[in-house]
This record gives structure tokens, sequence and C-alpha cells, in this order.
């Protein structure tokens, strides 16, 4: 039954934890909207045919709506409508909250390809390799106009923002290699911009790593992806085309080593420590310690949990939602950090967590330089 | 044009008693107005079928079939832009309305006869501008113009930017002038509640215009400013936000929607219940859901960007709003079909057109209340099932209303009838294209197909393939609807005084109206399509 149902809808294999459910809703509403139409139909055939115009000076009846009729035919699709809505909406919250211990990918989008970046450090574009049975979250950016990462066999899309993160997250199922488009367009090669989910089992997931941090294989993949790619009569599309693209920064460019070792390197290049400390002490700006996952108390009253989406737009309106107690002094770094910088900042943050388990608020600043307290 | 002996038509009617080509083009007259609008929308319409045409012919093929992507992509732009700003949005009040609707209250003509044909010429500058925009180099942004690709894309969207914000100028005009022309000229025994629904919904659609427009031309501006002189509004290299632009946007756009809908609407009651002989099922529940149609089409911008990284609450609470529109929509559903009932249903032309109507109505409508289900919206947005669900719902049902009241209003207008069989046949063809063209798009964007794709999958080709043969049925149907109408304007029979023994009050004038719409005042004295009394056909 639920292979039929989703034959005959043509939607594509469910390969996400989430893509079930997301289908159970979709059958129970076409159904439903199908029932409707046929009792509408059913009935207007009937007055077709009942009442239809046998002489010209045919007179009608009057025939006013009355209160009971017209409460039915708000009530009954109402009522319908709010339980799809209740139950769509909780599947939705579920999509919108990865779960803890989610295994994290940074991807950025350019046109017209999709660059996947891992904590510990292999980058590769076109494809993304995910362990199954894990959750994954995803943190997207876009270098320039905005992208959506979508994923039909996952029933999953998100928009990829320039100067923004968003998230998303998905869990699969069963190994194998899933389509990724670009569902936003994004100009001229909007439809080429495609690249794969490739869902490895935990032991090639594993090797695979391994070999990553090893740096026994290229360190970017070449992109399979493409439409040409199941067009046997074209040439397959330039690989080559990647390697040439732009470097990612300076500071990223050419280098290697895992994601925090980078951001290290990206928070003393680019000044961030002349106002940040990574050990607790109080300074200009908020301490870099255990600040993933704070709960920040902001100058208008709101209390904003320091994540990746913050942390972000601290980076480039920092003026915008300012840490209670800290004076607006540190200067927009839009169009100064690389999204891949942005990325290797994040992680640097998250791996600075003290011993201590309770969760502190920033303490106020201290106008001298560091170490001089 | 001349009457023939023995005719039932006014001797002098709006069309000859002056016929100099400065008569028309300085005219005053909102039924001349109309006419021009009328002209001028089904060549919008005919210019945004052939880029419909081309799109589809594209699409025969995964791969390139006659165009490279990038005339592709404009092909796309032209196409949404022509159809959503030249024709759907004036489509129906700016011809149907302009002609009728002072009729419909008993009025000489609107309140600002000059305002009306200065609303006119902003159209037709606007519209200059925008094909000018086209035909020069094209914008390959799609119609939503959405930042920051349409502020750096390398095309020149500016002109076209620019040709829109003036098109809004005259809906907004359209739209004051109509407001004002149901507040004080109705006729004696206009009541409130004898209001005919096509004028509610025109003045509800009127209201939309009024105050939603001027957002899509702050919108407008802006992005032209930022593509002009680099301002940084939408550039998040410059502290601006792109997505603000889609909240404005779409602030426009959504209710934009209803302005297409909501007239169309009202043209489908009207005739609904001309040919069936009866008066509308629940009266105040149509006028009262127009409103609330328009009211809540003010909160429901959201739905557009569940995946754009917007809180995940602000998407809860914009996906139950978005519900509401569809309860509207199916309280007047259930009273259409339930006027039907106890009527004497004679199924004409305009009568398969409204069957039509509210079946796409219907399904565009509940995969409407799909998309507002949160999560499965964030698989369907921005694929073909949204395509496939907004030409059903608002392409769908403005085209059948339009086609319905052209055929319902053709001899009050032109005093000709046109040939019978040969419009069953283009209605049945249209209605069949347009559910072979759009059904299969469901499908497609199910099995994920984003839009505005030039390649796609191959094994996705069949369901396109069928898609372009829909639409070569359309193009045919249309072409067959073109030839007889031309023609029945010179050879046509003409037409009785109230061609299908309507109790719309829009009857009470001649067939074509004379200059002022009346010889003496009209008095109203029932409700409207009031078909218990006996009363033939009379003219003030």
């Amino acid at each position: 039954m639920e292979e039929l149902f989703r034959k005959s809808l043509f939607l594509p294999e469910q390969a996400s934890s989430i893509a079930k459910d997301v289908d159970h809703l979709h059958y129970a509403i076409i159904t439903a909207a199908l029932v409707m139409a046929a009792l509408i139909f059913g009935f207007a055939a009937y007055c077709l045919i009942r009442f239809r115009r046998r002489s010209e000076t045919d007179v009608t009846r009057k025939v006013q709506g009355t209160l009971g009729w017209e409460l039915l035919f708000v009530g009954v699709p109402l009522t319908t409508f709010l339980v799809w809505f209740y139950i769509g909406y909780h599947d939705f919250i579920r999509m919108q909250t990865p779960p803890p211990g989610a295994m994290d990918v940074y991807v950025v989008g350019k046109q017209w390809m999709w660059k996947f970046t891992y904590p510990e450090g292999p980058n590769s574009i076109g494809v993304l390799r995910v362990p199954v049975g894990k959750p994954v979250r995803l943190l997207l950016t876009s270098r320039d106009v905005i992208h959506s990462f979508y994923v039909p066999a996952f029933r999953i899309k998100q928009d990829a923002i320039p100067g923004a993160y968003t998230q998303t997250w998905f869990e699969v199922t069963k190994p194998g290699s899933y389509r990724v488009m670009c569902a936003e367009y994004c100009g001229l090669k909007h439809s080429e911009m495609w690249a794969e989910v490739v869902a490895l089992s935990e032991a090639d997931w594993d090797a695979w790593m391994k070999e990553q941090r090893e740096g026994r294989v290229a360190l970017r993949d070449a992109s399979p992806s493409g439409p040409e790619r199941e067009e046997p009569g074209i040439p397959a599309r330039r690989v080559a085309r990647y390697d040439a693209q732009e470097p990612h920064g300076e500071v990223m460019y050419g280098e290697r080593g895992t994601l925090p070792e980078r951001g290290e390197r990206v928070a003393a290049e680019r000044g961030c420590l002349r106002c940040h400390t990574v050990d607790g002490t109080a300074h200009i700006g908020p301490t870099w310690l255990d600040l993933y996952g704070r709960q920040e108390r902001l100058t208008n009253g709101e209390t904003v949990v320091a994540d990746e989406a913050y942390l972000t737009e601290s980076m480039m309106k920092p003026q915008d939602r300012l840490v209670e107690g800290y004076e607006p002094v540190m200067p927009s770094y839009q169009g100064q950090l690389e999204a891949a910088e942005v990325a290797a900042l994040l992680e640097y943050i998250k791996t600075l967590r003290s011993a201590r388990l309770e969760n502190t608020r920033s303490e106020g600043p201290v106008y001298e330089p560091s170490g001089g307290k | 044009m001349n009457p023939a002996a023995g005719s039932n038509q006014p001797a002098v009617t709006y069309l000859n008693h002056e016929t100099t080509v400065a008569s028309w083009l300085l005219t005053r007259d909102h039924k001349r107005i109309g006419v021009m609008f009328l002209v001028g929308v089904i060549f919008a319409l005919l210019l945004g079928g052939i880029f419909a045409m081309a799109l589809r012919i594209e699409l025969l093929t995964p791969g390139p079939t006659v165009m490279g992507p990038m005339t592709y992509n404009r092909m796309f732009t032209l196409h949404g832009v022509t159809m959503v700003w030249l024709f759907m949005i004036p489509a129906i009040p700016s011809a149907f309305g302009n002609f009728v609707l002072p009729i419909m209250l008993g009025a000489k003509d609107v309140a600002f006869p000059r305002l009306n044909l200065a609303s006119f010429y902003i159209y037709l500058a606007g519209s200059m501008l925008t094909v000018f925009g086209m035909l020069w180099s094209g914008a390959d942004t799609g119609w939503t113009f959405y930042t920051p690709y349409s502020t750096v894309s390398p095309t020149t969207v500016t002109p076209i930017l620019l040709g829109v914000f003036i098109i809004g100028f005259s809906t907004i005009i359209t739209g004051l002038n109509f407001i004002t022309t149901v507040h004080t000229l109705r006729a004696p025994g206009m009541h409130w509640t004898r209001i005919p629904l096509f004028v509610w919904t025109i003045y509800g659609t009127s209201v939309i215009q009024v105050v939603a427009t001027p957002v899509l031309g702050m919108v407008l501006l802006l992005v032209t400013a930022e593509r002009v002189l680099g301002m940084g509004i939408f550039d998040p290299s410059r502290g601006g936000d792109p997505v603000l632009f889609q909240h404005m946007f779409w602030f426009y756009s959504h209710p934009a929607v209803y302005i297409m809908v909501l007239p169309a609407m009202g043209v489908i009651t009207e005739v609904v219940c001309a040919y069936s002989r009866k008066n509308i099922f629940g009266y105040k529940m149509v006028a009262a859901s127009t409103f609330g149609i328009a009211f809540v089409g003010f909160f429901t911008w959201g739905h557009h960007m569940f995946v754009s990284g917007q809180s995940t609450f602000g998407s809860g609470i914009f996906g139950v709003l978005s519900m509401l529109v569809a309860i509207f929509t199916a309280i007047k559903i259930f009273n259409w079909v339930a006027t039907l009932y106890g009527g004497s249903i004679d199924l004409k032309v305009p009568l398969l057109y409204v069957l039509g109507f509210i079946f796409l109505l219907m399904f565009g409508g509940m995969t409407g209340v799909a998309v507002a289900t949160t999560s499965l919206d964030v698989h369907w947005h921005d694929t073909y099932f949204v395509v496939a669900h907004f030409h059903y719902i608002m392409v769908g049902a403005v085209l059948m209303a339009f086609l319905a009241g052209l055929h319902y209003w053709w001899p009050k207008m032109f005093g000709k009838l046109y040939p019978e069989r040969w419009s069953f046949l283009a209605a049945m063809t249209i209605i069949f294209g347009f559910i072979v063209t759009f059904l299969p798009q469901f499908l497609l964007g199910n099995m994920g197909m984003p839009r505005r794709y030039y390649e796609y999958p191959r094994e996705m080709q069949w369901l396109h393939v069928l898609s372009t043969a829909g639409a070569s049925l359309l193009a045919f149907g249309f072409g067959l609807i073109a030839i007889y109408l031309l023609w029945s304007l010179r050879y046509g029979e003409e037409a009785p005084m109230n061609a299908w023994g309507s109790r719309g009050y829009e009857w009470y004038s001649g067939s074509p109206p004379v200059p002022h719409n009346f010889t003496e005042a009209p008095r109203f004295e029932r409700e409207v399509h009031d078909y218990t009394v006996v009363e033939g056909p009379r003219v003030y």
C-alpha cells in the first residue's frame, strides 16, 4: 500500500529518517483532496442533470443559505486543515531541530557548485560523504547569491544565504548515492548546480575519514555530478574547472589541518584575539572560552544562545545584537572573512571548552591590554 | 454597427456615437476604456503565451533543445513578468471591472473618468517600458527579482523593474477610482446588501491594490537603486539583508494573488447565477469571504520563506494563517455549487468555464493547503509542484474566469453573439489542455524537479512531453477563440437585449449600452439575480 501510494505519486525513495512521516501526511492530503473533489463534482453533476433547463420560462425557487449550512461549510474544512497543520508542524519542528550530538558539516554554495567542509579537515566539492544512521547537521552559507540545498530523497531543503548561516539536518537510513540540487534560482547554470550525498556504512565512513586525515586522498573531490553524467552522448563535464577556482581567502588558501587548527590561525591573523580571550579572562569582547552554546543577555534585554547563527551574525553585524555590558566597538567583518574562514573560526570557538560545567554568562569588560588584569 | 430594422438594440450606443480614432484615444467613457484595457491584456496574454510555448518546447528534452540556458532564463522571466503584471493583475478588474462595474451600480461612469483614462495610459507606458526592456536585452531574474541575484545579474533588469513600478500606479489609480465609485455613485435602491458580488470582489481587490501596491513600488525602487547606485540594502557585504527583499516582495505579491483571483471569483458568481437562474446561495457569506481573503491575504507572505531560515515559530504562524485563505475559498466553492441546487441550469459555454474554474480552484486550493503544511512545503518549495499549484489557482482561475466573463459579457460589450458550437469546442480544448499541461507538473514536483531548470534528469522527460502536449492544446484552443470572436464581431448574429435572460443589473442597460449607460436614471427594486419575479429585459 505504502509503495503503491509512493509510486503513483512519483515520490522519490525515502532515504532519510523523516521522509516516511512527510510522505504519510502527503498521502492523507492527496486522498482527502480527491474525496472532496469527488463529492463536490458528484453533487454538481447531480444538479446539472436533475435541474437542467427544460424550458425558457422555467421559474426557480429562491433557496437561501442558512447559518447551519454555512457553519458546516466552514467547520469541516477548518477542522481537517488544522489537523493537517498540527501534524505537519510537528514534523517541521523535527526537521528544524538537529538532535544533539549530530555531526557537523559546513556547506558553501557558490555559482555553481556545492563545497563541503568537515570539522576534521577534509574538503570536498560536489560530493558529501556521510555515515548511515548518524544525524548530520549542515551549516549552510553562500558566497554570492541565494542557493538552496535540496535532497529530494531526504525531503529536505534549506536556503544558503550570503552573509548568514542557516542549518538543516538529516539522518540517512540506507547506504547509497542521493542527488542534491539547487532549488533557488541562482543564475545561468542554476540547473547544473548538482551534487550528491554518498551515504557510507559506518566502517566505510571510518576508513574514508582515516584516509582523509592522512592526506592520502586528494584534498578535493572532483564533482562527478551534473546532468551530463546521465547523457552518454555528451562529453563529461570538465572537472578541472573547480580546481581553477579563486582562493578561499588569504588565510585559508593552501591550508591543511583540521578546521579548529585553521580557525586558531585565522583568529590570530585577523586580529580577533586582540579583543577576545580564549582562557576565560574578561577583555574588550566576551571571552571565547565556553562561548559556544552559552546563554548571552543582550543590551536590548533579550537572551540569545551563542550558536553558529549568532556567532556569524556577531562577526558580520556586531552592533545589531550586542552582548550586555560590552561597548559597540567591534568592526564588521562583512566582506573581510571568507565563508571558509568563518567556518574555521566557529569550529575553533566550539573546541574552547573549560572543565567547568556550569553555563555562565559573560563577565563585564576590562579595557586594558590582555593579561594586564 | 448599424441597427437593422426591427433590431432591439439601441440606435445610439457607446460604440457608434463617435467613431473617430481620437474619440477612442481621448475617451472618458469607462466602457471604451474597458475595451481598450481588454485589447491591451489580450496582447499581453498572447505575448506571455508565446514565451510559455517557447519554454515548453525547450523542455521537451532533458538537455538543450532549441535555445541556450541564457535565453531560457530570460524567457521564463519574461513569461512570468508579462503574465503576472501585464495580463493577470489588470485583466478582470481593469477590463471587465471598468466595463460593467458602473453599469451594475446604475452609474453613468466611474467617479474619476479622466483618472480612469490616465490609468490606461500609465498601464500602456509601463507595459511598453517593460516590453522594451525585454526586447533590448531581457532579464534573467525570474518574475520575483530575488536579491542579491537581481542586483548582480548581467542582464538589464532596470527597465523592467521601472516598467512594473509604473504599472503599479495604474493599479492603484484604478483601485481608488473603483472604491470611490462604489461609495458615491450607487443608484437609488442600490443598498449595500444589493451590491452585485462581482462589484464586491472588485471592491475588495481595490482595497488590496491601494494598500499593497505601494510596498511593491518601494521594493522595486530599492532594487533599482541597488543596481544603479549600489546602495547595499540587500547586499550582505555592505550590511544589507537579502531576505528583506523577500519579505517586502511577498508582502505585496502574495496579496497580489488575490488581486488576480478575487475578481475571477466575482465573475464566476455572476455566471453561476445567470446560467442556473438562481440567486446566490449565501450572498452575505460569499461577500464576507471576499474580505476575509483580502484581509488574511496580508498575513500569509511568510509561507514563501519556510526554508529561508526564518524562525520556526514564524513559519508555523504563516502556515496556519495561510490555511484560513483556503477556508474562505471553500465557503465560496460550496456556495457556488449549492447555488446550482434547485436551479434551471443551462450548460452554456460560460458555465462550462465555471466548472473548469471550480475544478482548478479546488485542486489549486487543496494543493495550496498542502504547501502551507510546513513539513510538506520543505520538499515542495521551489519545485514544479509549486509551479503547478499556482498555475492551477491563479492562472487557471484567472483564465477560466476571464474566458467565462468574455463570453458572458461579449453580447453586452459588442452586441454580437459568438458561435455556440465553436465556443463549446474551444472551451473543452482549453479546460482539457490546461489539466494536461499542469497535472504532470504536480508529479514532476513530487519527483523533485526544481523550478526554473533548463536541464533535468532523464527519467522526468515523459512528464515534460505530456505537459508540452497539453500546452499545445491550450494554444490551439486560444487560437480558436481568437478566430471565432473576431469573426463574430463582423459576421456574428446580432444579440438580443438580454442574451442570457440574466437578472444581473448590468443587463438593465442596452446591449451594447448607450453612451452614458442609461437614458433615464435606473432604480433597483429587487435583489440582484432574483429570478422569482417575472420580468422582461428593460432598458433605461
